[in-house]
């Protein structure tokens, strides 16, 4: 029988410098589930994948893979995990099947079967007409379905992919999220990190909020959510001295205090059920003659969840461009 | 993939592997990486050509410029003491190569994923070496057709052989430092000083252009009379021109086994630290 969490991380600290990347860090995967963990830029996600993934030693604490202790059995925690990193790890040179049957034959299959396993994989993520070609020539979504391909080489039973969809467009996130629902419908245990909240809402079985390195919050989705409104309505009055009169107005509508921008005449509302209350709110303002310049219907962003949970917005880290966030920092 | 290898999910290796799996998985590991390094090479052509060109243009211009006021004091024929020398500095000046090149990686994300996999780790290191040392004896090759060319003979093709044998092996043992140099060294643009800049003393403060005898400082003269590159350059200049000094070769062996001891496991060491830094 397996263990029931393949995935346990027990108060992980990890300091560099000044900065506490990770501080005190608990958390635990369930096997054969998907856990999201969910923050913004800097949060430190990147980080615990990296000790978990044995490429990182963390300060203190406990961190166990597969039942192994991933300090003191490295080698044998990589046969068992896949990891597809933030940074795509390809060789660009190389071409998509030269990648994926030099990573088969690190895993020490022969050269026969690192060839039939490449050549599944290469279907599986649609690389087939692309396959000869050299990585370099790839689109940014190809790229991450051959960096997924190369970490499930080995059919791992734990998989880690550190913010898999960062940086592609809707389209062809929808298209990953497929994939890599597909990678976990034969029992895989997941541990997924993104700053997406719908991202986690779809793929996740339970979901981390972490921020500043610390666990902020924890549950389903559902459980997530129930703490907040189901959906938001922004809206932006035309003249933005009505601003105060329309938060007056639409604040029955809401168990939570509208968030209002006077300047530029932007509210926004938290309700039960969008498609409702959407309807009210132009009745309410409609009838004392406010007139509307903009009106969205949105769900939650991750922003929200936090104003939620901490009652703060998202801090952004000052490191921007985006590469230079402590939590991605390299090694090397 | 079905639910069979959902039930299975096991990696095709295992953690029982013996000892000696795991010994053989260091060569064929290696192996893996070195061909992915020679495939670089070979995708970049123009980087192969300058690489090659470079040392012949040394050739040319020493042969040509210096050769004149340079014979006086080796007392014959320049090609035949210039040729196995530049050898060794072809060979050193490939090996600032391995720096850059491990230095480059290490910036990238290929290297999280050979750590994240149960490959040996002092293939991704060998892998480099070796590749790098295959490109140096490649341009060897390439400099003994050129300096045929111009007039060098082997006097005999044996020990010539020999001569250039040990010159291709020293450099592999070079490989080793320049490695560890790479890691030290994080970016890749200061690698490309950082690879170069120790071996202008050794190459310069040695036999490969110049009998040191003509060195007039004695400090000078007894660094560069010691020094590997002279003790290596001196044995291959004799094997290529046709004389056998077993004394010599053990020594040189020596020097090359010795840089291999010290250097080989500081890299892997040194890579085991950046790993989990």
């Amino acid at each position: 029988m397996p263990a029931k969490h393949a995935i346990i991380a027990q108060d992980v600290y990890k300091h560099f410098g000044d900065v506490k990347a990770l501080d005190g860090v608990s958390i635990a995967a369930e096997t054969g589930k998907v856990l999201g963990l969910l923050g913004p830029n800097g949060a430190g996600k990147t980080t615990l994948v990296r000790i978990l993934t044995t490429l990182l030693k963390p300060d203190r604490g406990q961190t166990h893979v597969g039942g192994l202790d991933v300090l003191r059995q490295k080698q044998q925690v990589r046969e068992i995990i896949g990891l597809a990193g933030q940074n795509t790890a390809i060789d660009e040179i190389l071409t998509g099947r030269e990648n994926l049957e030099m990573v088969s034959r690190l895993y020490h299959m022969p050269r026969p079967a690192a060839k039939r396993r490449t050549q599944e994989l290469l279907e599986q993520f649609a690389l087939t007409d692309a396959a000869d070609r050299p990585a370099k020539t790839y689109s940014g979504g190809m790229r991450r379905r051959l960096d997924l391909a190369a970490s499930i080489v080995a059919r791992p039973s734990i998989l880690f992919l550190d913010e898999p969809t960062t940086g592609l467009d809707p389209r062809t996130r929808i298209a990953m999220w497929d994939t890599i629902r597909s990678l976990v419908s034969d029992g895989a245990t997941l541990l997924l990190t993104t700053q997406y909240l719908e991202e986690a809402d779809v793929l996740a079985d339970k979901i981390v909020v972490i921020d500043h390195g610390k666990v902020i919050a924890e549950g389903t989705a559902d459980e997530l959510k129930a703490n907040m409104a189901a959906d938001y309505i922004d809206i932006t009055v035309a003249d933005p001295h009505e601003t105060d009169k329309a938060v007056q107005l639409l604040q029955p509508l809401s168990d939570e205090s509208a968030q209002a921008d006077a300047g530029r005449g932007h509210i926004s509302i938290a309700v039960k059920s969008g498609a409702q209350s959407i309807a009210e709110v132009v009745r309410l303002l409609d009838s004392e003659a406010v007139a509307i310049a903009e009106l969205n219907l949105r769900r939650p962003s991750l922003n929200d969840v936090f104003l939620s949970i901490t009652g703060e917005e998202i801090v952004e880290e000052e490191a921007k461009p985006k590469r230079r966030g402590f939590g991605r920092r390299r090694s090397a | 993939m079905t639910q069979q290898t959902a039930s299975a999910a096991i990696s095709p290796v295992t953690s029982q592997s013996s000892a000696l799996q795991r010994f053989v998985w260091n060569f064929t590991d290696t192996f893996v990486v070195m061909r992915r390094n020679l495939y670089a090479y070979q995708r970049q052509p123009e980087l192969l050509v300058f690489a090659t060109i470079q040392p012949v243009i040394f050739l040319l211009l020493f042969t040509y410029v210096f050769g004149g006021a340079i014979s006086f004091s080796t007392g014959g024929d320049y090609i035949n003491f210039l040729l196995p020398g530049i050898i060794i500095q072809t060979i050193l000046f490939a090996s600032a190569n391995t720096t850059v090149g491990l230095s480059y990686d290490l910036s990238k994300g290929i290297i999280d994923r050979f750590r994240s996999l149960p490959m040996s780790r002092a293939a991704v290191l060998a892998g480099r070496t070796s590749a790098d040392t295959l490109r140096g004896a490649f341009t060897v090759l390439i400099m003994i057709v050129a300096g045929y060319i111009i007039g060098f003979r082997f006097e005999d093709w044996g020990s010539g052989i020999m001569g250039l044998l040990l010159a291709v092996a020293f450099g592999y043992a070079v490989t080793w430092i320049s490695a560890t140099i790479g890691l030290f060294v994080k970016d890749p643009e200061a690698a490309q000083v950082a690879g170069f800049i120790w071996l202008f003393p050794l190459t310069f403060a040695s036999s490969i252009f110049v009998p040191t005898a003509t060195m007039t400082e004695e400090w000078l003269r007894t660094f560069a009379e010691n020094q590997p590159v002279s003790v290596v350059a001196n044995t291959v200049r004799d094997l290529m021109t046709g004389t056998v000094n077993p004394d010599e070769i053990v020594l040189s062996l020596l020097w090359i086994a010795g840089i291999v001891a010290i250097f080989l496991p500081m890299a892997v060491w040194r890579y085991a630290r950046v790993a989990s830094r």
